[in-house]
């Protein structure tokens, strides 16, 4: 860096490319080695996240283990107390109920949202005129906040002026309490989810663009209908994708919290107490940060243990193509 | 069928076409009701999927009392827009100040993910550093992390800093690494531009930041508006954050309001309509502006997962 900006003549360049070389070949881990500079450059450019990394994500982790082994009513000192959280746990019923809900969330919701927004990446992938549009339609529910989501589900379900009771007495179908009641609540929610899988939808549908349209030539070729490309172009070639979406969806679906805070607030008779709303309540409400830091350590280790299954599984059904050279 | 019979009786002297044969014309049939069927179901969904945005409209356009009627009528008789000035003022402090709120903390919060995520991921994409691997497993493994894991631990640390009931707890964080989606993304991205620019520019003696300003950044646009467009969506869509840090109601943001004004006046649903549809609707303009770059940025940075 010695070069002073006017320096252009035509015989410096390959002198300091020279010299670059040199340094590189003779001592590229040296102080002032290309390689070691640009060591010292690429631990400077993580830097901003590894100090977020340690404090808001690696010491939170840290500080909510200990903190799960202590009774903690931010007033009163912390104390520590052991297992005394897990035991209490193991007792409380409205842990096994707002860890049932949250299953049933998300083994009924996860399937269906992934068939779905599938069904509707392949619709929209389909050779016609004015796909765009169509697309942006199936796409701006997802983009609708989630409180503004709850409130205007929360009043299509109203029981007595709610549009959904008005279909229901179009077709003749008596109506329902829908959010109010304790049996329709949780799939109430879940219809409300099925709304905005826009964004998985537009993961799906860059998946679909990603296969090469010769696989299907060659395929119709050989005289395969549209149902055996699906099931052996399709289908595999998209497993990547499905297999991102089902990851996704299962961790994002064990974290369900705002449609039911708004829409229902853990009832009626917490069917839709869910596991981060329990949480929420436990720390925010009644300030018990220990019990409140156990349940969130539970909750990892729930998501940790599902995400390896999923990855252990997709070994079998997930079909990574080798990618070759460009 | 009956437009090929006609073709068969032009007047004389035009140049009739070719007859089809009777694959060619059942081929064309075939084509014909595919299309037709594909379109059928693609306008009937998109009408599906808009009736609850139509309903929105619809409610908050209703003169009080009218959004009771059943069965609910879906033109408002009259279209009563002064519910959205009506709705700026139902609240003690009026709606543009959380309004503002929000747009203040996304502006910022956006704006700090995406310098900083974008500096990491230049660094795993392009310079070769000791445990650069590992590090980026992290990056990995905390986009796999449920965030409710650490709510708690945040509070408090937060508290002690005393930043409770300011705007610094849903900003700062960004500002530090942005999030490990984003980076993630922008790093995928980085991968695919060809390395010979930047080792060019490096031969002429530009350092890693010139590279990263002046070559990189510059063919990052897709990425770029792609990671923006999440941002801007995550922080003015967030509510849990604003609602454990945030206590005075001057600092609320637009997710708060619409709770608070549910909570004490959840009788006045035209009101809380149009402060949905405020809600909504910047985010749907933002998105149909940029929806070009938006795909594309998914595509090219290989977001499905392959």
């Amino acid at each position: 860096m010695t070069q002073t900006a006017g320096e252009k003549s035509s015989d410096y360049v390959p002198d300091k490319i020279q010299a670059k070389v040199n340094r590189v070949q003779l001592r590229p881990f040296g102080k002032r080695g290309l390689l070691w500079r640009e060591a010292v450059d690429g631990w400077l450019f993580i830097l901003p996240w590894l100090f977020g990394f340690l404090i808001f994500t690696a010491g939170p982790m840290l500080a909510s283990a200990v903190l799960s082994f202590m009774e903690w009513e931010i007033l009163t000192p912390a104390s520590w107390v052991g297992l005394a959280n897990f035991r209490q746990m193991l007792r409380d019923p409205l842990f096994y109920k707002s860890l049932y809900n949250t299953a049933y969330y998300s083994f009924l919701g996860v399937p269906l949202y992934l068939i779905a927004s599938l069904m509707m990446a392949l619709l929209l992938n389909m050779p016609v005129r004015g796909t765009s549009i169509y697309r942006t339609f199936f796409f701006i529910p997802s983009l609708t906040p989630a409180v503004a989501n709850a409130l205007l589900w929360t009043w299509i379900f109203s029981p007595d002026f709610g549009l959904a009771n008005y279909f229901l007495q179009t077709v003749g179908l008596p109506p329902q309490k829908w959010l109010f009641d304790v049996n329709l609540a949780k799939p109430s929610l879940i219809l409300m989810g099925l709304w905005g899988i826009g964004s998985q939808m537009i993961i799906f549908l860059a998946g679909l663009q990603g296969i090469p349209q010769t696989l299907y030539e060659a395929a119709s070729i050989d005289g395969a209908n549209h149902l055996q490309r699906f099931w052996s172009i399709t289908l595999p070639m998209l497993s990547p994708t499905i297999f991102f979406n089902l990851v996704i969806g299962v961790i994002g679906s064990f974290q369900v919290f705002t449609t039911a805070f708004i829409a229902t607030q853990g009832g009626p008779q917490n069917a839709t107490l869910f596991y981060v709303l329990y949480l929420w309540r436990n720390g925010f409400d009644y300030f018990k940060m220990g019990y409140g830091s156990a349940l969130a350590w539970v909750l990892f280790v729930i998501v940790l243990i599902l995400t390896l299954i999923q990855f252990r599984v997709a070994r079998y059904f997930v079909y990574y193509e080798v990618d070759e050279a460009v | 069928m009956s437009q090929i019979t006609e073709q068969r009786h032009l007047p004389p002297g035009t140049l009739a076409p070719p007859p089809a044969s009777a694959r060619q014309r059942r081929a064309r049939l075939r084509r014909l009701v595919t299309r037709l069927a594909s379109h059928t179901l693609l306008i009937a969904g998109s009408i599906i999927i808009m009736i609850p945005i139509g309903w929105m409209l619809s409610t908050s356009f209703k003169k009080t009392g009218q959004e009771w009627i059943f069965p609910p009528i879906w033109i408002p008789d009259p279209i009563w827009w002064q519910n959205y000035i009506e709705a700026m003022y139902a609240l003690p402090i009026p709606f543009y100040v959380y309004v503002l709120n929000t747009v203040v903390i996304t502006i910022t919060a956006t704006l700090g993910t995406v310098l900083t995520s974008a500096l990491a991921a230049f660094a795993f994409a392009r310079l070769r550093f000791p445990a650069r691997q590992f590090m980026f497993l992290l990056v990995i493994s905390t986009m796999m992390l449920p965030s409710a894991v650490t709510l708690i631990p945040k509070f408090i640390i937060f508290r002690h800093l005393n930043w409770l009931d300011t705007f610094l707890p849903l900003i700062v964080p960004f500002w530090l690494g942005g999030t490990a989606f984003s980076i993630f993304l922008l790093r995928q991205f980085f991968m695919t531009i060809p390395r010979e620019l930047d080792e060019a520019a490096r031969m002429d003696g530009a350092s890693s930041f010139q590279i990263f300003w002046w070559v990189v950044l510059p063919l990052s646009g897709p990425a770029l508006a792609t990671v923006i467009i999440f941002q801007i969506w995550s922080h003015w869509n967030d509510f849990i954050d604003p609602l454990i840090y945030i206590n005075s109601s001057s600092k609320y943001t637009i997710a708060l309001a619409l709770r608070t004004f549910q909570n004490v006046r959840s009788q006045r649903v035209n009101y809380l309509m149009a402060m949905s549809v405020i809600q909504v609707l910047p985010i749907v303009i933002l998105f149909l502006g940029a929806q070009k770059y938006f795909i594309r940025g998914i595509h090219l940075s290989g977001l499905s997962g392959r």
